[in-house]
């Protein structure tokens, strides 16, 4: 039987999440007799090369492309999993939630005081993707399965999540795995 | 500021003897002759009364009857509990709005009229009802405001309409209101004849003990909702250790269709301030405070006067019906439109001169109330029962009721109704009965103790009126067969999310996120696990929050979501592609195509 395979992406988050999953060390050589790698920053596939059975997604949605990328994941992941504070809350991104999009742009390319931006226009270029009004957890957009909280979420608890969802065994993290204050 | 508006802040101030403590009613003084407690005022008053600006203005800005900015000279508050909806108080609403030419929350351009919306304001048995200042203008029609509004024009003063004359004592010349009573069953305890003064002097003839042992034996519960053992609670409060006790009647009656406290105001004035004396000789308390919701202010002159006629008496005062060593007074404080001030804790703050939020506890009232001192808090209707035990004996009351629920429940029923108004009833009642005595058989659901209670079905309208079943602080609300059910329980949360103090996250937070999957279900955006996040959501709240208002809350929900599962179902549907329905991308990217001055290239329309 072919290899169940595992998808990762991240969306608006700082990447700190996908070095928790590099962080279970000499584990992933174990991890790679049990699942193949499809689309992921990890070995840069853009595009699916088949169903997953898993999508771990860290950040949240902040712009256009991080919500098409998501819906890509869904179409394409059987489970899909919220890792880290980021994709499950909105997280650090958030923060510009209490203010209108406007002036968070604005003050990054008008009035900031280190701006130097002689056109005194907001970039447009079609490359750079929009940004949402807001910061959106994932589960906002499309429907999530499972959430690993942590910011990041520990190289133990990523790992005891995906032995126990490819062994088909109910996850049983200690609590000091889930304990953050 | 004029020197003169200064001066008269100063007085007031000094009225009230610049004391701290009685900051609500140097705030609530201001706001009556300023039309505002302006920042300017609020440094008048922390300096007259040694506080600060800030802690003035965290009371001003805690109560929805005082006001920083300037209001009306006549402020309209129209009450749009889910009841009033029922009998069109959005029609009522219409026609004010036009009639003044404002939106509400809006003053006209002359500064003379301000127009809000104000929660149960209790008159649900004569609804859709309206605040005009302090003035209570019941069951309005479009035609009738229409009329208020041109009166108003041509003069300022409310109290010069003319609404209709009520019964009972609120023709008094000190109430002067068109507030009807509507008590449409009596009953063995309170609405009936009784020996006025026999229950104080049978109390008087008795140890303090044997007081508190009377109403103990008697199994007397509150009335107020919490239905605690009134006994034990006068017996923690005369045990506990402190130099002064207090008594405190809760008076605030603000949970969504309640209104037979405003009755037993008018008309059984004697049964309560009887009560509070005994409750005052029975806890070893000098001081009792009645504590009359902002609502209904328009009775405090004329219990002012009951009050005095009882000192005239000798009923209050020092030495009472020449027992020496027994002194006892009583005063009113008025609330200033707050939900949450009917919780004990937060009506203490209240009556301390702080904003209404609840006390952590323990300690509890009875072992630090009031001013740190041992405080009964107590519901009108048990004082006026406390009266009628000394009166009559701790058998009689037995013999009343059920086995375990003694005595009898005085509820305010409306809603669907034929005859909706105040219902003395013996605890054990069955809902059915009830429905039938009001003329709602045909009821597609019951509210039973108001929105922190419980909607029920029609399979449990035989379950009964008492503290082992179906306990209440006396709200019945009825739902016809045309209602829509999920309506009032969203206007419920709405209602909850509003009067929450805001102290703690659970309910301060859990009941905007339980409003708002409410309506993304009720928009049809909603999917089944949205049904199980609502319940667990709720749990949640009512588990985690701090005090008996998030404890209750998610009630409207949880209740039906067991008792009407059906319509929410009927709602909710399988998302199949896995997409939130809820999610609208083509807004989510508005604001940035703007700033960008170009449209999305992944997501045109
Ligand atoms: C949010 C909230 C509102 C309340 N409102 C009232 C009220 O309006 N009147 C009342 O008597 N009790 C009210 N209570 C119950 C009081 O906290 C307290 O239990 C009661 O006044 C005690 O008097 P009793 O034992 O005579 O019922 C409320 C409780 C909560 C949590
Ligand atoms: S959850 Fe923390 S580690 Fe993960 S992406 Fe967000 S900020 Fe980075
Ligand atoms: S439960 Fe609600 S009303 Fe009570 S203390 Fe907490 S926030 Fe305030």
């Amino acid at each position: 039987m072919a290899k169940p395979k595992i998808a990762t992406a991240s969306l608006a988050g700082c990447f700190g999440c996908h070095m928790s999953i590099l962080d279970i060390d000499e584990r992933i050589l174990k991890l790679i007799e049990l699942v193949d790698f499809d689309k992921s920053p990890i070995d840069d596939l853009k595009k699916f090369t088949g169903r997953c059975l898993v999508g771990l997604i860290e950040g949240g949605c902040a712009n256009e492309e991080n919500v098409h990328n998501l819906k890509y994941f869904r179409e394409n992941c059987d489970i899909l999993i919220s890792l880290g504070d980021c994709a499950i809350s909105g997280g650090l991104p958030a923060m510009r939630n209490s203010m209108p999009l406007k002036e968070c742009l604005d003050e990054a390319y008008l009035n900031g005081p280190t701006v130097y931006n002689p056109s005194g226009k907001i970039p447009s270029d079609k490359e750079i993707p929009l940004c949402l009004d807001r910061v959106y957890p994932c589960h906002e957009i499309v429907k999530m399965d499972y959430y690993l909280p942590g910011c990041p979420p520990s190289a133990d608890t990523i790992w005891e999540a995906l032995v126990a969802l490819l062994n088909n065994k109910p996850l049983d993290l200690p609590y000091e795995l889930i304990k953050y204050d | 500021m004029s020197d003169s508006l200064q001066q008269k802040i100063q007085e007031i101030c000094q009225s009230s003897n610049n004391d701290r403590v009685r900051m609500m009613d140097i705030v609530q003084g201001v706001q009556k002759e300023l039309g505002c407690v302006s920042s300017e005022a609020m440094s008048i008053i922390a300096k007259a009364t040694k506080s600060h600006h800030v802690e003035v203005e965290s009371v001003v800005s805690f109560y929805s009857f005082l006001s920083k900015e300037q209001k009306g000279k006549t402020v309209i508050r129209l009450c749009n509990d889910t009841v009033d909806r029922m009998k069109g108080c959005e029609k009522v609403a219409e026609a004010l709005s036009s009639e003044l030419g404002i939106g509400f929350s809006e003053t006209t351009a002359d500064g003379k009229i301000t127009l809000e919306y104000t929660p149960c304001i209790g008159m649900c048995d004569q609804a859709p009802a309206a605040l005009i200042n302090d003035v209570v203008a019941p069951s309005l029609t479009v035609e009738k405001v229409k009329e208020i509004v041109q009166n108003l024009k041509k003069d300022a003063d409310p109290s010069k309409l003319s609404l209709g004359i009520g019964d009972g004592n609120n023709v008094d010349s000190l109430v002067r209101s068109a507030v009807k009573n509507n008590i449409l069953k009596t009953g063995d305890v309170i609405f009936t004849d009784n020996e006025s003064g026999k229950g104080l002097e049978n109390a008087l003839a008795l140890k303090p003990e044997e007081v508190v042992e009377a109403v103990k034996v008697s199994k007397l519960r509150g009335r107020g909702g919490a239905g605690f053992p009134t006994g034990l609670k006068w017996q923690f409060t005369r045990s506990a250790e402190g130099k002064e006790k207090f008594v405190i009647c809760n008076a605030d009656e603000g949970e969504p269709g309640t209104f037979k406290d405003r009755v037993l105001l008018t008309e059984k004035f004697d049964l309560l301030f009887e009560g509070m004396t005994i409750a005052g000789y029975a806890i070893g308390a000098a001081t009792g405070i009645l504590y009359l919701r902002g609502e209904y202010v328009y009775l405090k002159k004329f219990l002012e006067a009951k009050l005095q006629e009882r000192r005239d008496q000798g009923l209050l005062g020092d030495s009472i019906k020449g027992k020496d060593g027994f002194n006892f007074d009583i005063r009113i404080q008025s609330g200033s439109g707050a939900y949450i001030c009917g919780e004990e804790s937060a009506l203490i703050s209240s009556c301390e001169g702080l904003r209404g939020d609840p006390k952590t506890r323990p300690p509890f009232p009875a072992q630090k109330g009031y001013l740190a001192s041992p405080t009964s808090v107590n519901n009108v209707e048990t004082l006026c029962s406390a009266t009628r035990i000394l009166e009559k004996g701790s058998d009689w009351f037995l013999s009343i009721g059920s086995r375990e629920s003694s005595g009898t429940k005085v509820l305010s029923i409306s809603g669907y109704c034929k005859n909706p108004g105040i219902y003395e009833v013996p605890f054990g009642t069955k809902v059915f009965d009830l429905l039938k005595e009001v003329g709602a058989e045909d009821a597609k659901a019951v509210l039973v103790a108001g929105p922190s209670g419980q909607f029920i079905a029609p399979n449990e309208f035989s379950r009964v009126i008492c503290f082992s079943d179906l306990g209440t602080g006396g709200a019945i609300i009825v739902f016809g067969p045309k209602c829509d059910l999920l309506k009032a329980v969203h206007e419920y949360m709405e209602f909850f999310v509003e009067e929450s103090c805001g102290y703690c996250t659970p309910c301060r937070v859990g009941n905007v996120l339980l409003k708002k999957k409410l309506e993304e279900i009720m928009e049809g955006n909603g999917q089944p696990a949205d049904l199980d996040y609502l319940q667990s959501l709720g749990e949640s709240v009512k588990k985690s929050s701090r005090c008996g208002l998030g404890q209750t809350s998610p009630n409207p929900i949880l209740t039906t979501l067991k008792n009407f599962k059906p319509l929410y179902e009927a709602l909710v549907k399988v998302s199949e592609d896995g997409m939130q329905p809820t999610f609208d991308i083509r807004a989510a990217l508005g604001d940035a195509e703007q700033a960008a001055e170009r449209k999305s290239v992944l997501y045109t329309d």
